[in-house]
């Protein structure tokens, strides 16, 4: 029988806990696949954070260090540091990288750190039942928000990729999102670019990914996907933001 | 065999390169910095890597990193950077890593001052983070010891796979003293568990979560089994003069170097003095100062604290003989002076 | 015999380079030996001071209470640390630039005026020295020609100034003989 499709074998056969209509699966694969494609799975550490991907460390059939909160980037740091010929990446969420993690994200980037880190930026916490995240857009109601993010209150959403870009450490930054075909397949191009500048021995790279949470913004999945066009992406506008390799 | 005169701070980095350090996360504060300025001259002479992290919240996580991933891994830092550190120890404890930590102990709470004390005993060696875990908790007297205590952690902490602290004081790591150094390390124990990619093999994975508390509970009856096992193989103390003893001074680390000297000027006296010098803080020498309740009248822990290591003492003796307690704090040192008149009061029934 | 000594003054006088000078000395000369600075902001500009301790036994406590012998650069240091001598011990006053007299009449003083002898020598940082000079002459606790090693193993890249450092410690050894 011909084989039509096959799991991508960087991913275990533990079935994934996300809700449905998370988009975490497809953001799993779309790294797997590009491990697999490139061949590294037997010189992979994965380093999974806190938040809705805690267990991602069940999931990529790698070997994989489950981080404290926030630190993956220190984790993976230590790694890279030990085995340079590794490859190594962070999988972080919005809360675990841009609120309790912000300096170890900073200054992984900044040293330069030869690894990739992919940012999942759903703009609230999931695991912890939909508090307000650093990303929760002005406006978003949360169950730390509920009146929506007052901006005077308690300031503005934390801009990743923008931020990181301005370090010089940064090698490549880009943002992407899963909300269609044509970005998945983007996203996917990203991502590859990244671990394979990693794999070259170039700085730091980092993919941010737009991912939606039906169930903590009470959507349903197909609203939650309009939602990420229509709210998300116009204050996160996709694109590369750093590609030293571009110019060189 | 020669000796070198070195200051216990560079003394502490250079047996730990000996023992095959080779990765070394640390981050400035005093009074240790000779530890991570040292690393930072010589691990590129030898193909490691020292790294200042941003902070010591990163710095135990990148040990946590490097350690799972295989490496003989170091990081030093002093009382309050050990507080911002104990979330880390406590996942690496967890997830049973082998790391070498340094804590050079400065007077606290707070901000508290960077002259010596003693006073971060209980954070050290009853956990310090959150959880049930040990630390094996090493405390050295001079210079010499320091050395010898470094390079044997690594086997330690390889050994059992559990983080080994060494707690030293300001005095400790300023002290310079003639030291001969150990042999370097060429074989190592292998470390099937560390995540060095599948390499063809059965991937590995480096965690403390578990979310069954079944599972939770058997992962903690387990650490509990290695630390009986390490109690029972790593226990050590040292006794001076305590064989005949009236009087019992218990006290580690510095303190207690200060206080044979009381010890011998009490001997002088006709006084029957003795010291018993606990060297692994955790596991605690319960034993030796049990058996010398036996025959002592008192004993008297003496300590740059208001009074920690004591209750281990009292917990060990259980009610024998009265134990009494002296300390300094603020980074102030006790003099031999004082411990002698201290002792002499206890001897009398006082209370110090 | 047990040397115990507080070496003071203040920051860039050398105090803690010359409680080095002689634990190495000591160490040549197969003693037991240890050396504590004082450590922290004062070693800033302000004051600095090193136990040392050169003995035939083991060390015990490295930190010097009842010092055998004080050698103080500056007045302040004098002031701080000449109720830290034993009775029957020595005092070694930099009379350079300490000018007001010890009072107790339990110890022996040296009056040393370092800092005119080594400008006299043509070198004002062997101002060290010259106390170290006077204080080996007194005490024998270590010898000139050891001193003189461990600085040559000190002074890797500066050998050229060995000379005026010898002349310093024989100027200072003088002073006492």
């Amino acid at each position: 029988m011909a084989v039509v499709f096959k799991k991508t074998d960087m991913l275990t056969d533990a079935p994934l806990h996300y809700c449905p209509g998370c988009t975490h699966g497809i953001i799993h694969r779309l790294v797997a696949e590009v491990l697999e494609e490139l061949g590294v799975g037997d010189k992979t550490i994965g380093v999974a954070p806190v938040g809705c991907a805690v267990f991602a460390y069940n999931y990529f059939n790698c070997d994989m260090h489950e981080a404290s909160h926030g630190r993956a980037p220190a984790v993976a740091t230590g790694i890279k540091r030990t085995h340079p010929d590794a490859c190594v990446f962070t999988y972080q969420g919005d809360g675990d990288l841009a609120s309790i993690g912000t300096a170890e994200i900073v200054h992984a980037c900044t040293r330069g750190e030869k690894f990739t880190t992919i940012f999942v930026n759903n703009a609230i916490y999931g695991m912890t039942g939909g508090q307000m995240a650093p990303t929760t857009l002005p406006g978003q109601v949360t169950t730390t928000s509920p009146y929506g993010r007052d901006t005077d209150h308690c300031g503005y959403p934390v801009k990743v990729s923008e931020m990181l870009s301005t370090l010089d450490g940064a090698y490549y930054i880009a943002r992407v999102s899963v909300d269609s075909v044509k970005n998945v397949i983007q996203a996917k191009k990203c991502i590859k670019k990244a671990f394979e500048y990693q794999l070259a021995g170039k700085g730091f790279t980092l993919v941010e990914v737009i991912s939606s949470c039906p169930t903590n913004w009470g959507m349903t999945p197909v609203e939650a996907l309009n939602w990420v066009r229509e709210k998300m992406l116009p204050y996160y506008p996709l694109g590369t933001y750093k590609d030293k390799g571009a110019n060189e | 065999m020669e000796k070198h005169l070195m200051k216990g701070a560079e003394a502490i980095a250079e047996a730990a390169i000996l023992a095959g350090c080779r990765q070394f996360f640390g981050y400035p504060i005093t009074p240790q910095n000779q530890i991570p300025e040292y690393m930072s001259k010589r691990m590129p002479q030898i193909g490691g890597c020292f790294l200042q992290a941003e902070s010591e919240v990163s710095a135990i996580n990148m040990v946590y990193g490097a350690a799972g991933s295989g490496a003989r891994v170091m990081t030093s830092s002093s009382s309050p950077g050990i507080s911002l550190k104990q979330e880390g120890i406590s996942y690496i404890a967890c997830a049973e890593l082998p790391c070498v930590i340094v804590n050079i102990v400065r007077g606290g709470p707070g901000l508290g001052g960077i002259q010596p004390a003693q006073s971060d005993y209980f954070q050290c060696t009853k956990g310090g983070g959150h959880g049930d875990y040990r630390l094996i908790v090493l405390a050295p007297d001079s210079v010499q010891e320091a050395v010898d205590f470094t390079y044997k952690a690594f086997d330690l902490a390889d050994k059992y796979r559990n983080p080994v602290l060494i707690l030293g004081d300001g005095m400790i790591g300023q002290m310079m003293e003639p030291v001969v150094l150990p042999e370097a390390k060429t074989e190592f124990v292998d470390k099937p568990w560390a995540t060095t990619g599948r390499k063809g093999k059965d991937r590995r994975i480096i965690n403390s979560l578990y979310i069954d508390p079944a599972v939770l509970e058997q992962i903690n009856l387990e650490l509990m089994k290695k630390y009986e096992l390490i109690a029972k193989n790593e226990t050590a103390c040292e006794e001076y003069m305590a064989d005949d003893a009236d009087i019992i001074i218990a006290a580690y680390g510095t303190t207690a170097r200060i206080a044979k000297k009381s010890i011998k000027e009490l001997r002088a006296k006709g006084i029957k003095a003795g010291l018993i010098r606990p060297i692994t803080l955790w596991p605690f020498p319960s034993e030796a100062f049990s058996k010398a309740a036996d025959h002592a009248k008192c004993m008297l822990t003496v300590e740059m604290s208001c009074g920690q290591m004591v209750e281990d003492v009292r917990l060990a003796v259980n009610g024998k003989v009265p134990v009494d307690f002296f300390g300094r704090v603020g980074g102030m040192i006790p003099s031999w002076k004082e411990i002698m008149a201290a002792a002499e009061n206890t001897l009398k029934g006082g209370k110090n | 015999m047990t040397h115990e000594l507080i070496i003071a003054g203040f920051g860039g006088q050398g105090v803690l380079s010359m409680g080095q000078l002689l634990v190495r000395a000591g160490l040549i000369e197969n003693k037991e030996v240890s050396w504590l600075p004082s450590y922290g902001p004062e070693m800033r500009g302000g004051s600095a001071n090193c136990s040392v301790i050169i003995s035939d036994e083991p060390v015990v406590a490295p930190i010097v209470t009842d010092a055998s012998c004080l050698m103080a650069m500056n007045r302040p240091s004098l002031e701080k640390f000449v109720s830290s001598v034993v009775p029957g011990g020595m005092v070694f006053v930099n009379s350079s630039l300490i000018d007001i007299k010890v009072e107790r009449t339990d110890v022996t003083v040296y009056y040393v005026p370092c800092n005119q002898i080594a400008a006299e020598l043509g070198n004002t940082k062997v101002a060290g020295n010259v106390m170290l000079g006077a204080f080996i002459a007194a005490t024998g606790a270590v010898s000139v020609e050891n001193v003189m090693q461990s600085l040559s193993q000190t002074f890797k890249n500066k050998q050229h100034l060995l000379g005026v450092n010898r002349e310093a410690l024989e100027a200072g050894g003088a002073l006492v003989k």
